[in-house]
């Protein structure tokens, strides 16, 4: 067997020649995103297929080249088509879309109209990233190399200056040097708690014991969060360089990739890359020629949220049940089997390799004051343009929700934005100037977090958001200390009563003693960050939590045990449509003859509602008043005159 | 080394490598708990032993039965926050506990000296009552000093329960070293080793025992 191993920095820069020199410039790149589970959902995997079967058959094999990627941010359009050289920019693209593209793009080079983005405020058509709005407020310099790799690919990270940071810090600077150099980037962990990273490697370096260890922590579990899993997916070697660098640094010869049970291809990818990796050197020993050793375990997790604190992450790969323990002296001093032991997140490491081919200074001149870089964003909710992205610490929040996201879909007014999954709070419309980072958005009540971002609209109702998160940290706490356990229990039922009209006077106070004693005494931080939806709902939305109490109503009219529907017979035309969509057959009426609604047989599924057509909207949705009663039986509806 | 600490405005000298809980007791200073052994590893789950300390002017409240002494660290063991802690932690165990409308054991003692109101929670409280605090004392008694591993937990987050496993339930009904350490004394009177005939740990974990 012929050894791959490049073992000296030029033998690296000489397998990048290569690889680049049997690139044809010319030739056209098709990149789709078929590595990751949402482009895969919608599709993007037949759309892949046929294109390759089209250019077979049209015999385009030597003028045209498919990559298949990760997540390129913008799943809300997935699957997306990119042709490079330009970057040809198509969305929503569907199998039989593709001979159009082939004969018009690939061989006239023109554009298919009808497949461009179309701005939602401008009615503007985009045949470029850097056309589209979404793309041109970013900055993605973890996550933009994402759209031109492969991932199973290790030369196309090479092709792009993959591992050259790695050859650099090895070779050219001491380990102290490079720990230096990150300390003065004032990078902090991208996991949510923002600890300052340089401060973490030197205290694992310096702790006592060997061996050291180094880990990524990719075990994220926010609802509506993906951003590690994206750039696992999409570019491990990314994030396995920033951990050799790492490992090199705090002088560790042994490290781990934690990848949740949940993420399939970010365990693949993750032991794909490692494998190649090692291939060719730049894990294993003697790397490139330093004299540093170092290698990689990838380690499965087993499903558990909890699982991503550190002393849990770290009783998991020891073989034990992935439960927090006490942590009066840090991991870092004495993490896996009492060994110093170096945790950082996904995008932590992911962001190592730039700053050391580029600087610290480079990195200190993005950001705020105290939150140097960027950070990945996953935009969902109700918000138009749902996607990753990646942003200068900083921007505000407006700009984030409406200049890349688009704003609220189908005109609705925004309610209030989720920061830091489970762990932070909602943000309400009077705030959404504030610059994200990490200190800002503490202040609020909430927390940056890792980057879930959830964009709600005024047909939320507050209680209702807090009883889901409370729901989720009660399913996901390990249940070992009382305050978390007992706590959330405690919560979720509080809330549910309250949401279902069972609230009673005292509710409020429960909640705020109840989430101070979590916060003050729970064992990890699941724990004393769980209550922080309740919490702030409480704090910007009261009003909605004594409506639900006092008054049984539901502001929003989202909870549906203090909702009712009802349809308005002055506006009713007994056209037939909710008639006919009804599931339990609960509305009456007939053709030409007014509808009502029989309440014991509604359950409240919103179909009505929904159908109901704009310009009739004659179903209410009424909480809080009472109903008005039904027509008297057979009242004729009184249709306008056709035109 | 010594350390010298101050707990409640006493100066106390205690060992490097000792927690704040044991250098309190030697002190003669109680602080209340319901998940610490002296013969076990500290484990912080009651979290009834908050203290609040206090480190180069910040305060933090720490699980004092794992928080180690530091040299000028100031300790206090009662406050008003801290005997909240206590109180709500209290309350919210009390519902688990109950049995003819009055809580058992320890907890009892605990809810008169913190003013816990026991039935605060008790009509939210819709679970079937278990008498088990989840304090963990039976389960690392059996692990660490028998070193018979005959009872684990099972099931996570509100799910979790203390069980005995079949397969290695036979040393107790010789050993039964747990039955002492029970706070809510569920042991003594729950444990009948005849049920565990012909049972698995599959069976308890399909909800049939």
């Amino acid at each position: 067997m012929t050894s791959k191993r490049i073992s000296s920095p030029e033998g690296l820069g000489q397998l990048r020649k290569g690889i680049l020199s049997k690139r044809d410039p010319n030739k056209l790149i098709i990149s789709i995103c078929t590595m990751s589970v949402c482009g895969q959902s919608r599709g993007s995997v037949d759309v892949c297929k046929r294109f390759k079967d089209e250019i077979r058959h049209a015999g385009l094999e030597n003028k045209v080249d498919i990559r298949e990627t990760g997540c390129q941010g913008f799943c809300e359009r997935e699957p997306v088509v990119i042709i490079f050289p330009e970057g040809i920019y198509y969305v929503n693209v569907k199998p039989d879309d593709v001979p159009e593209i082939i004969s018009t793009t690939l061989v006239k080079r023109e554009l298919v109209e009808r497949l461009l983005y179309t701005d939602p405020t401008t009615g503007k058509k985009g045949a470029k990233e850097s056309d589209i709005s979404f793309y041109k407020n970013q900055m993605r310099i973890v996550f933009g190399n994402n759209r031109y790799i492969n991932p199973r690919y290790i030369d196309d990270y090479i092709a792009l200056g993959g591992y050259s940071a790695l050859s650099r810090a090895l070779l050219q600077m001491t380990p102290a040097q490079v720990l230096e150099e990150i300390k003065k980037s004032n990078l902090r962990g991208r996991g949510g708690g923002g600890f300052p990273t340089g401060i973490k490697w030197e205290t694992t370096r310096n702790a006592p014991g060997e061996p050291k260890y180094v880990i990524v922590n990719c075990d994220e579990g926010d609802p509506g969060a993906y951003m590690d899993r994206s750039l696992m997916e999409g570019n491990p070697h990314g994030v396995l360089e920033g951990l050799v660098i790492g490992a090199y640094a705090i002088g560790s010869q042994e490290g781990f990739i934690y990848v949740r049970q949940e993420y399939p291809i970010a365990y693949e990818n993750a032991i794909q890359a490692v494998k190649q990796a090692e291939e060719y050197g730049f894990l294993g020993e003697n790397i490139l020629g330093s004299g540093f050793d170092f290698k990689v375990k990838v380690h499965l997790g087993a499903g558990a949220f909890v699982s991503g604190e550190s002393t849990a992450l770290m009783s998991a790969i020891e073989g034990k049940v992935g439960e927090p323990k006490m942590k009066y002296i840090h991991t870092a001093v004495s993490g896996i089997k009492g060994r110093p032991s170096c945790l950082n997140n996904v995008e932590t490491w992911a962001n190592v390799p730039p700053i050391i081919n580029k600087g610290a200074e480079w990195f200190n001149s993005i950001g705020t004051d105290r939150s140097k870089g960027t950070k990945i964003f996953s935009l969902v909710g109700k918000v138009n343009n749902t996607g990753l992205v990646e942003v200068p610490m900083g921007m505000t929040l407006r700009r984030l929700i409406y200049d890349i996201g688009g704003g609220i879909p189908k005109g609705k007014k925004f309610k209030a934005v989720q920061t830091g999954g489970p762990s932070g709070g909602v943000i309400p419309e009077q705030h959404l100037d504030t610059p994200i980072d990490f200190d800002e958005l503490t202040k609020l009540g909430s927390m940056m977090g890792s980057g879930g971002t959830v964009v709600m609209d005024e047909d939320t109702c507050m209680v209702d958001t807090a009883r889901y998160f409370i729901s989720f940290c009660c399913e996901e706490s390990c249940g070992k200390c009382i305050p978390c356990r007992e706590g959330l229990r405690m919560l979720r039922e509080i809330l549910t009563d309250i949401c279902e009209g069972k609230g009673q006077e005292g509710d409020i106070e429960a909640i705020e003693d109840i989430a101070e004693v979590m916060q003050d005494a729970s064992l990890c931080a699941l724990g004393t960050t769980a209550a922080n939806p309740a919490l702030t709902t409480l704090k910007y939305f009261r009003d909605e939590y004594e409506a639900h109490i006092k008054e049984k109503r539901c502001p929003a009219k989202a909870c549906k045990a203090l909702t009712s529907y009802y349809i308005d017979p002055e506006k009713c035309t007994a056209c037939m449509i909710c008639f006919k969509n009804c599931p339990t057959e609960a509305i009456h009426g007939g053709k030409g003859i007014i509808h009502w609604i029989e309440q014991e047989k509604c359950i409240k599924c919103n179909t009505c509602f929904e159908v109901c057509p704009p310009r009739f909207s004659a179903v209410r949705r009424i909480s809080g008043e009472p109903l008005p009663p039904p027509p008297a039986p057979g009242t004729k509806a009184i249709r306008e005159k056709k035109r | 080394m010594t350390i010298t600490l101050q707990i409640d405005g006493k100066e106390v000298n205690a060992k490097e490598g000792m927690t704040v809980l044991e250098a309190a007791k030697e002190a003669g200073i109680e602080i209340s708990t319901l998940c610490y052994h002296e013969k076990l590893k500290p484990y912080g789950a009651c979290r009834i032993c908050s203290v609040e300390v206090e480190r180069k002017g910040r305060v933090r409240i720490v699980a004092s039965c794992g928080y180690p002494v530091e040299q000028g660290l100031v300790v206090r063991t009662r406050s008003p926050r801290i005997d909240k802690i206590r109180k709500v932690i209290i309350e919210l165990v009390a519902p688990t506990t109950m049995v003819d409308g009055e809580v058992a054991g320890q907890i009892k003692k605990l809810a008169k000296e913190y003013g816990a109101n026991i039935h605060r929670f008790e009509s939210r409280f819709r679970a079937k009552p278990t008498r088990c605090i989840l304090c963990g004392q039976c389960v690392r008694y059996c692990d660490e000093v028998v070193g018979e591993h005959a009872i684990g937990f099972v099931g996570r987050g509100i799910e979790r329960r203390a069980a005995f496993f079949p397969e290695k339930a036979r040393a107790c009904l010789t050993c039964q070293a747990c039955f002492d350490l029970c706070p809510t004394g569920k042991i003594p009177s729950e444990t009948d080793f005849v049920v565990f005939d012909g049972f698995s740990v599959d069976d308890y974990l399909a909800g049939k025992l």
